[in-house]
């Protein structure tokens, strides 16, 4: 019983773990549903986010204010980016863009290490990285308050997305412009206030994905290799999916947390690092798509 | 069409039986069937969307017809994949420009060589005998091409810098590299004005007359179908609706009903 | 215009280069540069870096297949190597790094395998898997590092007849001949057969098909011949340069590096790995001198590493948007600018294509 216990404890874990690659991934989908671009900078966002908001913190600003001066910092890197990269590679192939936002997050991780330093961070939110005491005693399971309340955040915000999209303006006008941009702007819709307000909401995704992170590991630099797992995450839940950014981030944290505690000792450990990727790549092979993508189908 | 030809119009040498094809549902093409005769010019006509471009990525193996088979020189085509329906003789050009864009036109035809390379990379890489051999026949042939199509002016330029005209010619230069036996054409006259549509024409009745190569086209210029093929297919919502010379084509009451109407450019 | 065409054997400008760079890498450099700074921190990290962005280019400018994992096969050919010279005692060095080319180009080809099903960034993340996975494979198992518990090994001397090449401007001899012979190769299949048909899968794959291109063969073969080539470069890097051998040394990072060196220097062609990988590595000696001398050491570190991310990932923007084809076809310009001549030839057909339009 008490193994059976100890699954649950380990797939619960991971669960909630996978939750922040979510948020990660949750970034990710946002401009790729807005602009059809894959944007390599969301990890590099994460890290500049939240390295902002410690930064300023430090500087002496209260909990709100610092959130808010970085959620503004995020809008002025949304629309920098709309007018000096997107806007100028504009028809550009799929893979230019790619490469350019990879430029981009290279940008942004250079100027958060100049601009607050490389030395690691602690971030405080208040809640202890440490197992809940009732939930211990009542059932007997080990779970941190730290991943409950990053999968509360992330279930919060997936839900709060989806109801945006659903039935605000900004919703509609964005999945118009995801359908076929060139007919939105014709209508009226405009066009470049979307992508900016697309930019900004997945910046503030991202600072809150860095806020949960930053709590867990520390505000450094590793954090932007632990956002490039986002994009096996991706890969599973496919990439234009709100949905499927979750699924695939519990999915992702689940895997891999179980093959790392069962299979791991076996190899040596640290099998997490890679992991994410072979299940990525298996599939890759059954479903190109991803879980929730839509059907690619190339016409000639 | 009257005076004698080099290469006078032969048996059957390609013949679809029975070919279904649906993309989720939607039939593209119903139980269709007919032949081409070997070193004719066939063509295929009808409104758009009647699945006549759907039919040619049957036959060069892009699409997977659900039902029916392709014979090929009386011999069921297999394997339907395009590498291996061009390695059976037979190639193309598409709708929409599938050219090389970042490569020069002379490299571009020399593409079309591939199937008379036989070297592999570490010959290639070494420079050993037969790379070189191949390489020299392979270049003089794609220049024989090059001037046949009076292009020479633009062998060196990348073909994405080339106008739309020309592109189309570059691309019935690549097929024509291959030497296959039948060339596919998929509206090789599309966007073109009358004096570059008439210079397409001279073109694809040298190569028929000269090389004897069997041609499937589709076209939606009525006068340009009617001058230089010698059969056409009528398609309608992927069916066969009339099949047969030009001119009787011309006067069947189904086809005039089918383009009644139905505007296409 | 050309009357007669032009067969493939190498073209006069290319043998004038070919004298060129020979008569500098064995008479000029090593008449005139003496100190070993230049050999030890610019020539040779060069030279092996830029045959490894040889290897990037192939699969990337030349077959299109958008792969980050240079690094991994790199260590996979530098562990290769070390265990193949301490292993197999009577193993020439040459055939040591051949065969380390060799194994890299099996991983290359199993983590090929999943470009025949994805493209863009869904073979970034399948290649991304080959990077994490042979770098913590070779930390993990301690038969790759002959059960050494310090974490550093160091490499073993470059034999080669009998002789050790100790000293720097040595070094720069093997590989100068190693990359010169290796850079001929990769020139002879990028313009001949081979690199046509890289080419045309990167630029229309279908249409490829329809000519009857295996697009299996083809992109596998790029991967495993950039693979060979990432593991060459990998091994002399730790041969050579870093005289010793840690996991480390190939993260992600220096994947990342070996990327931006194709793209800035240029995708699609030979040359530009060269011109990237010296810009990626000569911009941060740049800074740093100009810190140390200009601003007397008064920058800190952090900044002036912080500042090399950003002008690098702003020149990536920059290139995206202005010269997707890197330094390289900037050089081209450059030199067609400077001899008029040759342009007048060059130019002339593509401005009478351009009337028609």
């Amino acid at each position: 019983m008490t193994e059976f216990l100890f699954f649950i404890e380990v797939v619960v874990g991971g669960l909630l773990a996978g939750t922040m690659y979510s948020l990660v991934a949750l970034g990710f989908v946002l401009i790729y549903k807005a602009s059809s671009t894959f944007n390599f900078a969301q990890g590099a966002m994460v890290f500049f986010a939240v390295l902002a908001f410690v930064g300023l913190m430090e500087l002496g600003l209260p909990f709100v204010v610092a959130f808010f001066a970085t959620v503004f910092l995020m809008f002025l890197v949304g629309y920098c980016t709309e007018r000096l990269v997107l806007k100028p590679l504009m028809n550009q192939s799929e893979d230019t863009m790619l490469m350019a936002t990879i430029g981009l997050g290279f940008v942004l991780e250079g100027l958060a290490q100049a601009a607050w330093g490389v030395e690691v961070r602690r971030l405080d939110l208040g809640i202890g990285d440490f197992p809940i005491p009732w939930i211990a005693d009542s059932t007997g399971l080990f779970i941190s308050a730290l991943d409950l309340t990053a999968g509360t955040v992330s279930i919060a915000m997936i839900i709060g997305l989806s109801v945006l999209f659903k039935y605000t303006k900004m919703g509609l006008g964005l999945r118009a412009v995801a359908d076929d941009a060139g007919a939105a702007s014709s209508i009226g819709i405009p066009l470049k206030s979307i992508m900016l307000m697309v930019w900004t909401t997945a910046g503030i995704v991202a600072l809150i994905a860095g806020m949960m992170w930053g709590a867990r590991a520390g505000v450094q630099f590793a954090l932007v290799d632990l956002a490039l797992k986002a994009l096996p995450v991706l890969i599973i839940g496919g990439f234009s999916s709100i949905p499927g950014a979750i699924v695939g981030g519990l999915i992702i944290g689940a895997t891999e947390k179980v093959l790392e505690v069962y299979i791991g000792p076996y190899f040596g450990g640290a099998i997490e690092g890679w992991a994410p990727y072979v299940l990525a790549i298996f599939f890759l092979l059954y479903r190109p798509e991803g879980l929730f993508g839509e059907k690619i189908i190339r016409r000639v | 069409m009257t005076e004698e030809r080099r290469f006078p119009i032969g048996d059957s040498i390609l013949e679809l039986d029975h070919i279904s094809l649906s993309f989720g549902g939607v039939k593209a093409i119903t139980n269709t069937s007919f032949k081409v005769r070997a070193h004719e010019i066939r063509a295929i006509i009808g409104p758009n969307g009647a699945g006549k471009s759907s039919l040619l990525n049957c036959i060069n193996g892009i699409y997977k017809p659900q039902e029916g088979t392709i014979i090929f020189k009386g011999e069921v085509l297999s394997k339907i994949n395009p590498n291996f329906i061009a390695r059976k003789g037979i190639s193309r050009t598409f709708q929409n420009l599938a050219l090389f864009k970042r490569m020069s036109v002379l490299d571009n035809i020399l593409v079309g060589r591939r199937l008379h390379e036989t070297a592999n990379f570490i010959e290639v890489a070494l420079q050993l005998p037969r790379a070189k051999r191949e390489e020299k026949e392979n270049r003089e042939k794609s220049e024989e091409i090059i001037e046949f199509l009076e292009i020479g002016n633009i062998r060196d330029t990348l073909v994405g810098k080339l106008p739309y005209g020309l592109q189309k010619k570059v691309e019935l230069g690549r097929a024509l590299a291959t030497g296959a036996e039948i060339l596919l054409l998929d509206e090789p006259m599309a966007g073109m004005n009358v004096e570059e549509k008439r210079e397409m024409c001279r073109f694809i009745l040298k190569v028929n007359d000269e090389l004897g190569t069997t041609m499937i086209l589709i076209e939606h210029d009525m006068g340009v179908v009617m001058d230089i093929s010698d059969s056409v297919v009528v398609l309608d919502y992927g069916k066969i609706i009339a099949d047969g010379p030009p001119d009787q084509v011309r006067s069947n009451q189904s086809v005039i009903d089918a383009y009644l109407g139905v505007a296409h450019d | 215009m050309r009357a007669q065409p032009i067969f493939m054997t190498f073209k006069k400008s290319d043998v004038v280069n070919f004298v060129v760079l020979m008569t500098l890498a064995f008479i000029a450099i090593p008449m005139t540069v003496q100190t070993d700074y230049w050999y030890t921190s610019i020539l040779i990290p060069w030279l092996c870096l830029s045959l490894a962005a040889i290897g990037q280019q192939i699969v990337m400018g030349y077959t299109g297949q958008l792969a980050l994992g240079a690094a991994g096969f790199m260590a996979a050919g530098a562990f290769a190597c070390f265990n193949l010279v301490l292993r197999v005692p009577d193993l020439p060095f040459v055939g040591a790094l051949g065969l380390s080319g060799l194994i890299a180009a099996a991983f290359g080809i199993l983590f090929g395998l999943p470009s025949l099903r994805v493209r863009g960034i869904y073979l970034m993340v399948a290649t991304l898997a080959s990077q994490f996975f042979i770098i913590w494979m070779i930390d993990k198992f301690g038969w790759f590092k002959n059960y050494d518990t310090s974490g550093i090994i160091t490499t073993q001397d470059i034999v080669i007849f009998g002789k050790s090449m100790t000293t720097p401007m040595e070094m720069f001899f093997v590989l100068v001949v190693v990359v010169t012979v290796l850079t001929l190769l990769a020139m002879n299949m990028a313009r001949g057969s081979t690199g046509r048909r890289w080419m045309a899968v990167r630029d229309m794959d279908i249409a490829a098909e329809s000519m009857g291109i295996s697009l299996l063969r083809t992109k596998l073969q790029a991967f495993a011949i950039s693979a060979f080539y990432c593991g060459v470069a990998g091994a002399l890097f730790a041969f050579t340069y870093l005289k010793s051998l840690e996991p480390v040394a190939f993260d992600i990072k220096l994947s990342f590096k070996i990327l931006f060196m194709v793209i800035l220097g240029g995708l699609g062609t030979i040359n530009g790995a060269f011109i990237g990988a010296a810009f990626i590595l000569l911009f941060p000696v740049v800074l740093n001198t100009i810190g140390n001398n200009v601003f007397h050491g008064s920058i800190d570190a952090t900044i002036i590493s912080a500042t090399e991310q950003v002008v690098f990932g702003v020149l990536i923007i920059v290139f995206m948007i202005y010269e997707p084809l890197g330094m390289a076809k900037l050089w081209d310009s450059i030199k067609q600018r400077l001899f008029r001549k040759e342009s007048a030839s060059v130019d002339a057909p593509v401005n009478q294509a351009g009337v028609g339009k």
